[in-house]
Parts: C-alpha cells; sequence; structure tokens
C-alpha cells in the first residue's frame, strides 16, 4: 500500500466516523428535543397541580388494611360496629370487636394509647397522648368542643363538624353521629362474613374438629359459606375469570378456524385467482386496522354489553392477525411434501390435509397459543369496555373509589391469571411442537 | 423341508408383526386426535352457549343487526360529507396526542427493557445471581394489563395523557424486554470480552460491545412494538387516558343525530392504524434485508 493509498483510506475512514458520530449526536438530540416537545404537550408541569397526593396515600393504605366504624348515633344512642361500614360487614345483634367496653360509657381503645369515650348525652371524649383529652358535645346540629383556635393540622373544628385524624384511627363527630374508624392491616372477612358460624374458626377445627353448625358437614358448609360470601363475592369474582378466559379462548381459537380456510385464498401458491388473493388480503388488512376498540363498539350495538361481545371482537380483529400470518406460512410450504402426496393420488383436499398442514402446523399452533395468553390480557380491557369479566369488576370498583382491598384483590387475581395462561400455553406449545421449536 | 420353512415364514412373520404393530399406533394415534378434536369441540360449543347465556343479547338475534350500527353512521356521515373534512381537522389534535402516547410510551419503555434485558441475559448480567429476579419483574410487568395501571393512576393523577404513557411504558418494558433479552442471548460475547480486556465497565461494555450487534433488530421489535401502542393508547383513552379514544366515547355517548363525528374519529383511527402499519412493516423489511446481506 502506498503512502497516498494510505491517506485516502484514512479520510475515508475518518468521513465514515465522522458520519457515525454525527448521527450517534443527532438521535439523542432529536429525541430529547421531542421529549421537551411532550413536557409542553401533556402539561407535565400542571400535572402536580391535578395530582391528588392523598389519593395516593388513600390508595397504599386501604389496599392492604381495613378499618372497622363504631358509628353512634346521636339521636337514638345506639352503637353500630361494621366492618368498612358496610350492612354486609356488620357485626352481630349482641357482640363487638373486643377492643370496645364499657357498658354506660363505651371506651373504644384504638391502641397506642389513644383512647375514644363515647359518654352518655351525645358527648365524646378522645385521649391522644401528648395532646391531651378532646372533649366535644353535640346539641342538635351544633358541636361545641373544648379546643381553643391554635390547632395542629390533623384536627379540624367547625361548629358542624370536628375531624380529628391520628395514627391510630379517624374520628369523625357531627350532630347526628360519631363515627371512629379504628384501622388494622389485612383483609378482613376474606372467607366467612359474620353470618356464618364458620367466621372466626382455624383451618383445623373445621377440617378436623367437630360440627360447628349442626345442619351441615363442616366442609360442605364452610365452603359454601365461603363461596358465598356477601362482601367478597368469591363466586362472582371466579365466574368474572373465567369468563375473561371464556372470551379469549372463543375468541383466539374461533378466529384460528375461521381465517385458515380463508388464508389458503390469499396465498400465492393456493389461490385460484390474483384477483381472489388481492381482496382477501386487503379484508385482512381492513379488519385488523379497524382495531378491537372500534369493532367492540359496533358489536356492542348488535350483541349489546356482555363475553361474547368481546369474544367477537377478539374473534374479528384476530381473523385477520391470523390470516396475514397463516397466509405467510403457506407461501413458504415445501412443494414436495404436496406432490409427493398426490403421486399416490391423492384429492385436493387428501393433499391440503397431507401434504401441507402438518407443515404449517407448527408456525400455526404456536401463533395461536401466543396470542392466546396475549388475548387473556386483551379480554380484560375489551370486558372494561364492553361489560364482562374480571375487567369490568375492575374497573367499577376502581371508579367506586371506596374498596381498594378489593381493587388490589382483582389486580393480583388477573396478573395471576395472565401469568397462568402464559404458562400454560408455554406447557401446551412445548407438549405440541416440542421444546426445541418452542421459542 | 423345516429349515424352508424357518426361512420362509419368519420374514412374512415379522413384516405381519410390524404392520399389525404399524396399524395400531395409528388406530391409537386416530383415536387419540379424535378424542382430543373431540373435547376441542365440546369446549368451544359449551363456551359459546355460555358466553350467549350471559350476554345481554343472544348471538343468533345480534347477528343480523350487525351491519345496522356501521350503517346508521355511513348513511348520516354521508348526509353531511361537506362537514367531515372539518370534523377531521377538529379531532387531529386528539389524534396527534394518542401518537405521542405511543410513541413516549415505546420511547420509555425500550429504554427500560433494554435495561431489563441485559440484566437479565446470561452471560451479560451485570449481576448473574440476580437474573431471575429480573426475568419475574418482567413477567410482572408483561402480565399487567395496562388498563389497571391507567385507571389507578387516574386516580392518583388525574384524567389526561400521562397515566396512559406510564400504563403503558410499564407493559412495553416487559414484554420487549423479554424479546431483547432473547435477541441478546445469540450475540456474540468476543466483542464484549475485547472491551472487557481494555478496562472497559459494564455499560461500556454494553453499549459498544453488545448495542451495536443487536440495534437491528431491536430496532425492528420497537417498531412493531409502537404499532400495537397505538392501538392501547387508543384503547384507553376509552377509559379516561385523553386522545381519540375519549373523543370516540364522547361521541357516542351522543348517539344518533352527532354519528359523522363519530365517523370522523373511526376514519382517522383507522387511517393512522393502516398508516402506521404499513410504515412500520415497510421498514422492518428493509432493517431485516438489511442484516441479510
Amino acid at each position: 500500500m502506498t503512502n497516498a493509498e494510505l491517506t485516502l483510506a484514512k479520510s475515508q475512514a475518518d468521513t465514515l466516523f465522522g458520519r457515525k458520530r454525527q448521527i450517534a449526536r443527532a438521535v439523542p438530540a432529536i429525541i430529547l428535543a421531542y421529549f421537551v416537545y411532550i413536557v409542553f404537550a401533556f402539561d407535565i408541569a400542571g400535572l402536580a397541580q391535578r395530582a391528588k397526593l392523598e389519593n395516593a396515600v388513600i390508595l397504599a393504605s386501604d389496599s392492604w388494611s381495613y378499618k372497622v366504624h363504631v358509628t353512634r348515633s346521636n339521636r337514638t344512642g345506639e352503637i353500630d360496629y361494621a366492618v368498612e361500614g358496610e350492612r354486609k360487614g356488620r357485626y352481630p345483634e349482641g357482640e363487638r370487636p373486643d377492643w370496645v367496653t364499657g357498658n354506660d360509657v363505651v371506651t373504644v381503645d384504638l391502641g397506642g394509647d389513644h383512647e375514644v369515650r363515647l359518654l352518655p348525652e351525645k358527648r365524646t371524649e378522645v385521649d391522644v397522648p401528648g395532646f391531651g383529652t378532646i372533649s366535644a358535645r353535640a346539641e342538635g346540629r351544633m358541636i361545641t368542643t373544648n379546643l381553643g383556635n391554635d390547632l395542629p393540622d390533623w384536627i379540624s373544628v367547625s361548629d358542624r363538624r370536628v375531624a380529628i385524624t391520628t395514627a391510630e384511627g379517624r374520628i369523625a363527630i357531627t350532630g347526628s353521629k360519631t363515627e371512629v374508624f379504628n384501622y388494622f392491616p389485612g383483609w378482613e372477612l376474606f372467607f366467612f362474613t359474620f353470618e356464618s358460624p364458620y367466621q372466626g374458626q382455624g383451618l383445623f377445627s373445621i377440617l378436623f374438629g367437630e360440627r360447628i353448625d349442626p345442619t351441615r358437614h363442616n366442609i360442605a358448609g364452610a365452603w359454601k359459606d365461603f363461596w358465598g360470601n356477601a362482601m367478597w363475592r368469591h363466586a362472582d369474582v371466579a365466574w368474572a375469570v373465567g369468563e375473561t378466559i371464556l372470551m379469549a379462548f372463543l375468541g383466539t381459537f374461533g378466529a384460528a378456524i375461521i381465517a385458515l380456510p380463508l388464508s389458503f385464498l390469499a396465498a400465492k401458491r393456493f389461490a385460484p385467482f390474483a384477483a381472489i388473493r388481492y381482496a382477501m388480503r386487503r379484508v385482512f388488512d381492513f379488519v385488523r386496522g379497524v382495531d378491537a376498540l372500534i369493532w367492540t363498539v359496533v358489536l356492542a350495538r348488535a350483541f349489546g354489553p356482555g363475553p361474547l361481545t368481546g369474544a367477537l371482537a377478539i374473534l374479528v380483529t384476530d381473523t385477520g392477525t391470523f390470516g396475514k400470518i397463516f397466509s405467510e406460512a403457506l407461501e413458504n410450504v415445501d412443494e414436495k411434501q404436496i406432490e409427493g402426496v398426490s403421486s399416490t393420488g391423492a384429492k385436493p383436499l387428501q393433499r391440503y390435509r397431507f401434504g401441507v398442514i402438518p407443515q404449517i402446523m407448527p408456525v400455526l399452533l404456536s401463533q395461536i397459543l401466543y396470542f392466546l395468553e396475549s388475548n387473556t390480557r386483551s379480554a380484560t380491557i375489551i370486558g372494561a369496555i364492553t361489560g364482562g369479566g374480571i375487567g369490568l369488576m375492575l374497573t367499577q370498583a376502581i371508579q367506586t373509589q371506596k374498596d381498594w382491598e378489593e381493587v388490589a384483590y382483582y389486580i393480583i387475581l388477573v396478573v395471576i391469571m395472565v401469568m397462568l395462561m402464559d404458562w400454560f400455553s408455554g406447557w401446551l406449545r412445548g407438549r405440541l411442537i416440542g421444546r426445541s421449536e418452542a421459542h | 423341508m423345516t429349515d424352508f420353512s424357518l426361512l420362509d415364514t419368519a420374514p412374512t412373520q415379522g413384516v405381519d408383526r410390524i404392520q399389525s404393530s404399524y396399524l395400531q399406533q395409528v388406530r391409537k394415534r386416530r383415536l387419540y386426535g379424535g378424542i382430543t378434536l373431540l373435547v376441542f369441540v365440546l369446549l368451544m360449543v359449551s363456551g359459546f352457549n355460555i358466553a350467549d347465556d350471559r350476554n345481554a343479547g343472544s348471538f343468533w338475534d345480534g347477528i343480523g343487526k350487525v351491519g345496522d350500527y356501521p350503517a346508521d353512521v355511513l348513511s348520516e356521515a354521508w348526509e353531511k360529507l361537506s362537514d367531515l373534512p372539518g370534523l377531521i381537522v377538529k379531532y387531529f389534535p386528539a389524534l396527534i396526542e394518542t401518537i405521542n402516547i405511543a410513541a413516549v410510551s415505546t420511547l420509555i419503555g425500550a429504554v427500560f427493557g433494554l435495561i431489563f434485558s441485559l440484566l437479565a441475559t446470561r452471560g451479560l448480567a451485570r449481576w448473574p445471581r440476580l437474573i431471575p429476579l429480573f426475568r419475574r419483574m418482567m413477567d410482572i410487568m408483561r402480565a399487567v394489563p395496562e388498563i389497571v395501571i391507567a385507571l389507578v393512576l387516574i386516580f392518583v393523577l388525574g384524567g389526561g395523557p400521562v397515566p396512559a404513557v406510564i400504563a403503558i411504558a410499564i407493559h412495553t418494558a416487559g414484554a420487549l424486554g423479554k424479546l431483547f433479552s432473547e435477541a441478546a442471548e445469540n450475540a456474540s460475547l468476543k466483542p464484549v470480552e475485547g472491551l472487557a480486556s481494555t478496562g472497559a465497565n459494564w455499560s461500556q461494555q454494553m453499549w459498544l460491545g453488545v448495542i451495536p450487534q443487536v440495534a437491528p433488530n431491536y430496532l425492528s421489535y420497537g417498531l412493531l412494538r409502537f404499532e400495537i401502542n397505538i392501538r392501547a393508547s387508543a384503547i384507553l383513552g376509552f377509559v379516561g387516558a385523553g386522545g381519540l379514544g375519549y373523543e370516540l366515547r364522547n361521541a357516542m355517548a351522543w348517539g344518533p343525530g352527532r354519528f359523522d363525528e363519530a365517523a370522523a374519529i373511526f376514519i382517522l383511527l383507522f387511517g393512522s392504524i393502516v398508516f402506521f402499519d404499513q410504515l412500520s412493516s415497510r421498514f422492518r423489511n428493509r432493517l431485516s434485508e438489511g442484516r441479510a446481506t
């Protein structure tokens, strides 16, 4: 290599490096510029004002804890004990939590030396360590307290309402009632509500102990009460999960059954006329392009809300996707096998069955199973729109903004469901096609 | 004589045995295949009946009415054809928002997916012992449907595009992380070793040794994800995350008389999905061809 050649090669290499360096700088710069535009377009600055951090706190604490409401009606003087304040979670007549004591003066021990005393004549006293005793009295609609004007921010007082928030629980006093909320970790009444005789019994005593309810066998009775739990609605939730899986199953396999014969018409080697092939491909593109969202909207008008609509929406969209994938697979089949089968005098249908299908089966199955898993997730989302399955229950629970522990329960179920379907489709793929071809 | 008969019958007996055992196998396979098919058909039929039972309207009543709604929308849009360009212009900003949500979440998700995938790939991981942890994290991120995270975040952050971006980005990070890590497993380790011998740290080894090898693959996966995310972002709009889906829900709620607006949104959504579909598939083809040569 002469000197001149060397210089030329060096300058060429330099320009190449220079260009690469320019690209290496330009790409991040473009992305950065795009993000700057997004910060303004999405109004990130305004987000801080719109965000409600107290909601995040409620979400974080409510999803793994429950509260027991102790409510005294200031009109009748009756005291009511209920988990989450729900009628379904009310303590049975004559029973109350063990942290409530006394008869004339009812003492509610919130823990950590925090104590609430419900006194006669609509009076309430609250002991807060490090602050002292707050006493309040309801007269008609007005509340009178011993509190001055200089108050910490965990107490809010007006003449109609007193609200005290401590680390151990909350107290709200109005003219009509005094409410005490005591917080505990866990999901209360998850297995049995108070109506069930099995509430508070251990697993061992249900399985091996004596009959708790004399009219029923222990295990059968416990199962019935658990399944019919009015607060957590296990039976409904199980149905909803089943519906979601059903939507994915019907949609995926229905789409595959419809797409398989159609894909022959869209494949170069099998289509009788080029016009049919072209038309079929456009149909697939159209159906895919319309997208599950629009199909859901359109089909919900015809079939009403429910799992069938969701299944059909998945079916229609995936018919397009499968049609495209299958016809591509069909174009790649090996001609030799078909020739071999036809040399034995096979009719066209037999040629397809024994010459073509075995070749594309691995591709078909692995795609179908992959979509089965991904459609389980789609069915959750479509269910939220069309009104079926666990997606609907989840969106309803989130939109009522009340039972965050139920929301947490549903989210965990959805995640487990999707992961199980992922595992199941992977397992089935391994069994049907063999490990080596499974990705 | 005896010798002859032995010689004569032994092979035919062998053939007979092979033939009969072969036929038996075929019969067994046919039986299994038939049972599997029967179970499958039973599952499909009973599943369909259950879904049909629990639906508000039945399949056979509704099948004739499938065309009604599109026909209503189309006929109304046809009557007000002159308004349509105006409506398309009106909803164009919403389309831009939907596409922006998809683009931002794909970018953020791809960055996190890249980091996760390198941390979860055998031979490349920074902390090999934590590989199972990162894999499980990706599994969970992939398993949570976007709508769950979006709805929870809408409660905390209020409506708008940001909850949708975060929700889609989390899912994207999990999904791309898995694909990226499969691609990275096939990458040659030689450049990494070479870089390590010069004293490069882990991030330099990855950035200069691995990324250039897998970049075309990653880019093509990322484009495919972008396509999927446009659809996801339209759906999330429907539950309150802004963009075209949100406008579609409002237009639907108005009902007849405003079907021209729904038609305009349908056209925009359909058009953009097809457009990006074609664009990305062309670009991906070029990427894979470039790799082959």
